[in-house]
């Protein structure tokens, strides 16, 4: 850098543009390096402190009141999701509740059809049951009747063939007590 | 030494004070890269920032954030000075690192009077709050009596060394990197060394990288911390 | 010959200054190792901290950088 100024010689640069010692303690450039450090860092003062920083200061307080305004109206629609989802569980639980009473009242007409049915069903089997009884009841009378006429008339003719006189009072008498222990 | 040279950017000839330099040059492109980075790129102020104006929200938290923890909330007061420094030093130790660039922070008279700006301010501030209460930060109430003026005497010293340190460890930092650099480059010349030295540059480089931002940061948290001895001077 | 003699002090004081940057890698290297050693016992006081270990290591390098100065100032300004 400081070749080309091979005319100039001070204090501190030879004839060739060599630094003599250490440049940085060459008290021959120091107002000059002062100098133009301090308009420098008042030029950068004045930039930071009237534009750069209340720039800055203010995109990130901007950005915090929007983060602060996207949450709440988060938490704005979150509360208003939860009152939805309220909304529709009471919905379901009516809905829900109206169904068990459907079912409820369905069962309790259906159970008393079929109460009746089975007590018209009880009645038309208990008259079965009696006129069968009754029935049953003829055809053992009518066969007992029919024992009887055959035993009379067996025991008849048995004696006949044996020789002896069928009185029929006697035999008639005789097979009823022989049948006391059938009938 | 060669890269630290001040050297007049039109023509030969004595610097002045108001001659335009390289240290011109290369602090206005600091201003511009910093009006790029915080302004131009801020432009839009849109609300799902772009790249750049993510780095310069980030920039803007970090500092922001560093002045409340260090300094309290009655530092926030100063952000713009700290900010100020801060994005200065980084601009400049990042745009020294460029080849053939000039730094400007491995001067020292830069660097102190940077410091110097911090340590009067600082102790004007301190005294203009406090008054003599001020000093109190020399006086610590819980060491044992006897002890007391001892630990004043140090105290005192340790803070007329401050700003010393402050501008040393900055300007020696970038110094120091810089002239490893250029050592290395001496060795290349050598064929069978060259190599070698340019993967060491390659590495000391990535270093200074990261001792850049580091020293900014330095520069800045320090300043930070004097600004709480002043804005709170008891212990 | 005498300001050769002068030369070559200050030039061996260079060097001498030098190992005193070897102390602030020890400085700094202690400092690091105790904030990480804590870390790990304590990880949720970590990040509260990061801030005292930079200061503290900016203080312990700063000693090095200092010995790094006097070496550069007796190689070129005495």
């Amino acid at each position: 850098m400081a070749t080309e100024t091979t005319g100039f010689v001070s204090a501190c640069i030879d004839s060739l543009g060599n630094a003599i010692g250490m440049p940085q303690l060459c008290a021959e450039w120091m107002p000059n390096q002062v100098f133009w450090l301090l308009v420098t860092l008042v030029v950068i003062y004045l930039v930071l402190s009237k534009v750069a920083l209340p720039r800055i200061g203010g995109i990130l307080a901007e950005r915090q009141g929007t983060i602060t305004t996207d949450i709440s109206a988060a938490e704005d629609l979150k509360a208003r999701a939860l009152e939805a989802e309220e909304v529709y569980n009471k919905a379901l639980a009516d809905a829900r509740a109206e169904a068990l009473n459907i079912a409820a009242e369905m069962r309790a007409g259906i159970q008393g059809e079929l109460n009746d049915a089975i007590a018209h069903a009880d009645a038309e089997i208990s008259a079965k049951v009696a006129e069968s009884e009754k029935a049953i009841g003829e055809i053992r009378a009518s066969a007992l009747e029919a024992v009887k006429v055959v035993a009379n008339d067996t025991a008849a003719e048995i004696v006949t063939a044996l020789g002896g006189k069928a009185d029929a009072k006697a035999v008639g008498t005789a097979v009823t007590s022989g049948m006391k222990g059938w009938t | 030494m060669d890269q630290f040279i001040v050297s007049p950017l039109f023509g030969d000839g004595p610097i002045a004070w108001y001659t335009p330099t390289n240290v011109t040059l290369w602090m206005v492109l600091t201003i511009l890269a910093i009006g790029a980075l915080l302004v131009l790129s801020t432009s839009r102020r849109a609300i799902i920032p772009s790249r750049a104006q993510s780095i310069a929200e980030l920039v803007y938290g970090f500092i922001y954030k560093m002045v409340e923890d260090v300094a309290g909330k009655d530092g926030v007061r100063y952000f713009p000075y700290i900010m100020t420094l801060f994005m200065f030093i980084l601009v400049t130790n990042f745009l020294g690192l460029i080849p053939t660039a000039f730094a400007t922070t491995s001067h020292i008279a830069v660097t102190a009077t940077m410091a110097m700006a911090v340590f009067l301010s600082v102790t004007i501030l301190g005294f203009w709050k406090h008054g003599f209460g001020f000093l109190n930060i020399f006086w610590i109430g819980q060491a044992p009596l006897p002890l007391r003026p001892i630990l004043a005497l140090i105290e005192v010293i340790s803070y007329f060394v401050r700003p010393i340190s402050h501008s040393i460890r900055l300007a020696g930092n970038m110094m120091a990197g810089h002239a490893v650099i250029k050592v290395f480059a001496g060795f290349a010349v050598v064929i069978w060394i060259a190599p070698v030295s340019i993967a060491a540059i390659t590495a000391i480089y990535a270093l200074e990288v990261l001792v850049s931002f580091i020293q900014a940061y330095v520069f800045t948290i320090l300043t930070c911390v004097y600004l709480k001895d002043a804005l709170h001077p008891h212990h | 010959m005498e300001g050769d003699v002068v030369q070559m002090g200050a030039y061996i004081g260079a060097g001498l200054a030098s190992i005193g940057m070897g102390g602030a890698a020890l400085g700094v290297g202690q400092v690091v190792g105790s904030y990480l050693s804590g870390a790990l016992r304590n990880p949720s006081a970590a990040a509260g901290q990061t801030a005292t270990m930079f200061i503290g290591i900016a203080f312990a390098e700063a000693l090095g950088i200092f010995s790094f100065l006097v070496a550069l100032l007796l190689m070129f300004a005495v």
